[in-house]
């Protein structure tokens, strides 16, 4: 479904991404962890164009994402829902009018049918009654849910989570992580999870890749991943207390 | 110096290449779904400004009045303070001083929250929806500003005109009526059409600055004030710059 080819991207001194590699299945939901700084929101970016890379191409199907124009670039883009790291809701409209912000720029749907479906995707978020309220008198775990729901209101194939429960409390990710879960599910949306939450990353990922120096180092399922030889991925996983034992053993007894 | 130079005037072609943009999408923002932001703008740009144009506007007036009709009464002539008060109000300080004001106020706000939107990644998302930020956020205020501009100007020189009258009245014994009859004899129609265009301009100035400048903003809070101050900055400069060209082109 998305392809990197051999991408390069240099930011200042610095090549984030070196000769990457790494593709995304259809349906799939792929986790892409590692350390900060090493590439994993410039690997997202990517995918919807908001970086070009240096070298090497990104496809989305069979459309070439890295080098589409004008209208091109904006049929591609619309396959996609974004759910940015910090909600990215424009701050004068309301919750409601957040989430039909793409319908009413880009369909020619009455005002009652637009509201009737920001309502619906508010209702799989679990945040119905906050269609009227300000994105500033929410919290920031609704704040993120009320983009989730931005990001689904046209029925994306593919949505990009980045960094979807940073910030968060631990019980206010679970609920990000099977809200992410259950939508892929419910709508067999292709998704791509940046985070460096392994918990989140185990509990949600069909398939995890690990980036570093600008490659991705392991791609694989949770139960391969876990037990991963790769030193990086070993070090980025005894951090946060995860080991071959189980996930949440360690943790605790610590 | 050279890198400065080359710098503004890389911002220069962004700034004029985002205006042409936004003009491009004017009639898409009279439509039915974006008309109603280009209201939110003119009320922001002309109601939220009226508080501090209305003092600035009088208080201009009045020390313009002051001024010269305490040299002219020197010479036994301050019964011309109504066409010096006049004639400098819609040429010169009406639209110079609205514009200073609405720059400082509404440019810096347009900056603010236009460089906040860059950094918190809501241009970003605008982008991934294929909404289009200049046609969005640009055209819209760029309207507001270019429309309610001259309208706060005519309010200007409505103001400022009147508290040189006051003066008149009260420190240089001019009476209210001699002082519309002399404004009258000698202002012409055209200085009020000139006085309108600058401040036509100058509203496209500083929408085009604020909104150029917030577009342009990096490293979070620190880049967002900076946006904000160089807003101020340049648009001060240009309209001062255009200011003099526009009295010179008119006025040989």
């Amino acid at each position: 479904m998305i392809r990197f080819e051999n991408v390069t991207k240099r930011l200042g001194s610095r090549n984030v991404l070196d000769g990457f590699d790494m593709e995304v299945k259809v349906g799939e939901a792929l986790v892409i962890c590692g350390p900060s700084g090493m590439g994993k929101s410039v690997t997202l970016k990517h995918m919807v164009r908001l970086l070009t890379p240096d070298s090497g191409r990104v496809m989305v199907g069979d459309d070439c994402v890295s080098e589409a124009r004008g209208r091109e670039l904006e049929r591609i883009r619309s396959r996609f829902g974004v759910l940015f790291q910090s909600g990215a809701l424009l701050q004068w409209l309301s919750a409601g009018e957040n989430v039909a912000l793409p319908l009413r720029e880009h369909t020619n749907m009455s005002d009652t049918e637009i509201e009737r479906l920001a309502r619906e995707k508010l209702r799989m978020v679990e945040l119905e009654d906050a269609f009227d309220r300000a994105p500033s008198d929410l919290s920031g775990g609704m704040r993120k849910r009320v983009a989730l729901a931005r990001a689904i209101v046209t029925n994306p194939e593919i949505v990009l989570y980045d960094e979807p429960t940073s910030g968060l409390d631990p019980v206010t990710s679970r609920t990000v992580d099977e809200l992410i879960d259950h939508l892929r599910k419910q709508l067999g949306i292709t998704s791509v999870v940046v985070t460096h939450d392994l918990h989140s990353a185990l509990a949600i990922g069909d398939r995890i890749a690990m980036l570093h120096n600008g490659k991705a180092v392991e791609v694989s399922a949770p139960a391969e991943f876990i037990n991963s030889k790769n030193e990086v991925v070993r070090g980025f996983l005894e951090a946060q207390y995860i080991t071959r034992r189980g996930p949440w053993e360690e943790g605790l007894q610590k | 110096m050279g890198r400065g130079a080359l710098l503004n005037l890389r911002g220069l072609g962004q700034s004029l290449m985002m205006l042409a943009e936004a003009t491009v999408f004017l009639p898409m923002t009279l439509g039915r779904r974006q008309r109603s932001e280009v209201f939110t703008q003119l009320y922001v740009t002309g109601i939220k400004s009226l508080g501090v144009i209305t003092i600035v506007a009088a208080f201009t007036g009045m020390i313009l009045a002051l001024q010269t009709g305490l040299e002219l009464r020197r010479f036994g002539l301050q019964q011309n303070i109504g066409t010096a008060v006049t004639v400098v109000m819609l040429r010169e300080m009406g639209p110079f001083m609205t514009a200073l004001i609405v720059a400082a106020s509404v440019g810096s706000a347009i900056a603010a929250q236009v460089g906040t939107m860059v950094v918190s990644e809501e241009i970003s998302a605008l982008e991934i929806m294929s909404i289009n930020p200049v046609r969005f956020l640009v055209t819209p205020r760029l309207l507001a500003l270019a429309l309610m501009m001259p309208i706060l100007t005519i309010y200007t020189n409505i103001l400022g005109i009147a508290g040189g009258a006051l003066v008149g009245a009260t420190q240089l014994q001019v009476s209210f009526q001699a002082y519309i009859d002399n404004a009258q004899l000698y202002a012409e129609n055209k200085d009020l059409y000139v006085g309108l265009l600058k401040a036509f301009v100058f509203g496209i100035v500083i929408a085009t600055t604020a909104c150029h400048q917030g577009f342009i903003a990096t490293e979070g809070a620190v880049g967002v004030g900076q946006a904000t101050r160089r807003t101020v900055i340049i648009a001060f400069l240009v309209i001062l710059v255009l200011g003099y060209m526009l009295t010179r082109l008119f006025y040989r």
